[in-house]
């Protein structure tokens, strides 16, 4: 049985990892590797560059921190029962995306509507959070225009959040899909990229609530 | 059930049914359901550090930065591992790598402007005596 034929019919490797190592070990043998490890393995390399471009962030915010021009410090601002329940909202959030890759692995078009309902949700509610944070912000005259400190927080912060809203938007995507077009080997392989893409968005949070906000509120003379 | 399967079943978006009859699936699903659920727990764990970290006079209070760096660190490491499943598995070892490619990328662009920003802050000649030098 050709395996070409094989591969258009029901993409046989999945879940199959003894067929999968027959075709490619990973020790430079055999291949060409089944097509959900090659598209994972993109989307990868795609999340590192991302991982990249949000340390130039990083960077940039680590460098202008005490640039407060006069204008309100990181201290003053930021309340930590806010970047808390962010936290909290947006690691759920990643847990029940993991729970759907699992329904989705088990074919329950139930449970993985409901578990991409609740990710949803849990997401929405962080970019709620974050607007209000953010608003309130501006409300206080600490727009991103006050100070370079403050333009390198909300460049920060808001490419977080816009990385977040477009994760929803793929997010209701990938619910139509399983709806209208089952588990769909195709389908499958881009729910594989957005789980991948939601759990980075949250490793990419831990680094936020951690350095930004937590080191942020520590007393001045305890920073370097 | 092979232990060579036992080994490769680490939570497969979409994987079809495997071989071996649905009590083994069941008990496969169960054990992806409980390595989340760990997950899930260590990151509870670590962010509830991380806060105490602020507050708390437990540790040197210098080194409350530190701390907390290593603190999301770990957490990052955590959900490497339980979310996204990048192991030390011999079959990983492409994605292992190029994380590790990127991690020394980012350290370069965090540290590396640090270091140079810190560098020319330390040599350049405060505002009011260049104004001062030019008059």
């Amino acid at each position: 049985m050709s395996t070409s034929a094989l591969h258009l019919a029901q993409d046989p490797s999945f879940g199959s990892p003894q067929l999968a190592r027959h075709e490619a070990s990973g020790h430079g043998e055999g291949g060409p590797a089944p097509k959900r490890i090659v598209v994972g393995y993109g989307f990868w390399i795609f999340l590192l560059s991302d991982v990249i471009m949000f340390s130039a962030f990083f960077a940039t915010y680590a460098v202008l921190f005490k640039s407060t021009a006069g204008g309100p410090s990181a201290r003053e601002l930021f309340d930590l029962h806010n970047t808390a329940t962010e936290t909290a909202c947006l690691l759920a959030s990643s847990f029940a995306c993991g729970m759907a890759s699992l329904a989705v692995g088990q074919r329950s078009q139930k449970w993985t509507q409901v578990a991409l309902l609740v990710t949803g949700l849990l997401g929405f509610a962080f970019l709620v959070l974050e607007a209000r944070e953010f608003s309130g912000f501006v409300a206080r005259g600490a727009g991103p225009g006050r100070s370079a400190f403050l333009s390198s927080f909300f460049t920060l912060v808001g490419c977080h959040g816009v990385h977040v809203s477009a994760g929803l938007l793929w997010l209701g995507t990938m619910m139509a899909q399983f709806y209208a077009k089952g588990f769909r080997v195709d389908i499958r392989h881009r729910f594989l990229c957005f789980s991948l893409f939601w759990h980075a968005l949250d490793i990419i949070w831990v680094a936020i609530f951690s350095l930004v906000y937590l080191v942020g509120t520590l007393p001045p003379e305890l920073l370097p | 059930m092979s232990n060579e399967f036992e080994y490769d079943a680490g939570s497969y978006v979409g994987s079809d049914r495997v071989p071996g009859g649905p009590t083994e699936e069941g008990s496969g699903l169960r054990r992806e359901v409980r390595g989340y659920l760990l997950g899930l727990a260590l990151a509870v764990v670590l962010t509830i550090a991380s806060f105490w970290a602020v507050e708390t006079h437990a540790i040197y209070r210098p080194g409350a930065a530190v701390a907390l760096l290593v603190l999301a660190v770990a957490q990052m490491g955590i959900h490497l591992v339980f979310f996204l499943h990048i192991t030390t598995d011999p079959d990983n070892a492409n994605n292992s790598l190029a994380l590790a490619f990127g991690a020394l990328i980012v350290c370069l662009v965090v540290f590396g402007s640090l270091w140079v920003m810190s560098h020319l802050n330390h040599n350049m000649v405060p505002l009011h005596q260049l104004m001062q030098m030019q008059s």
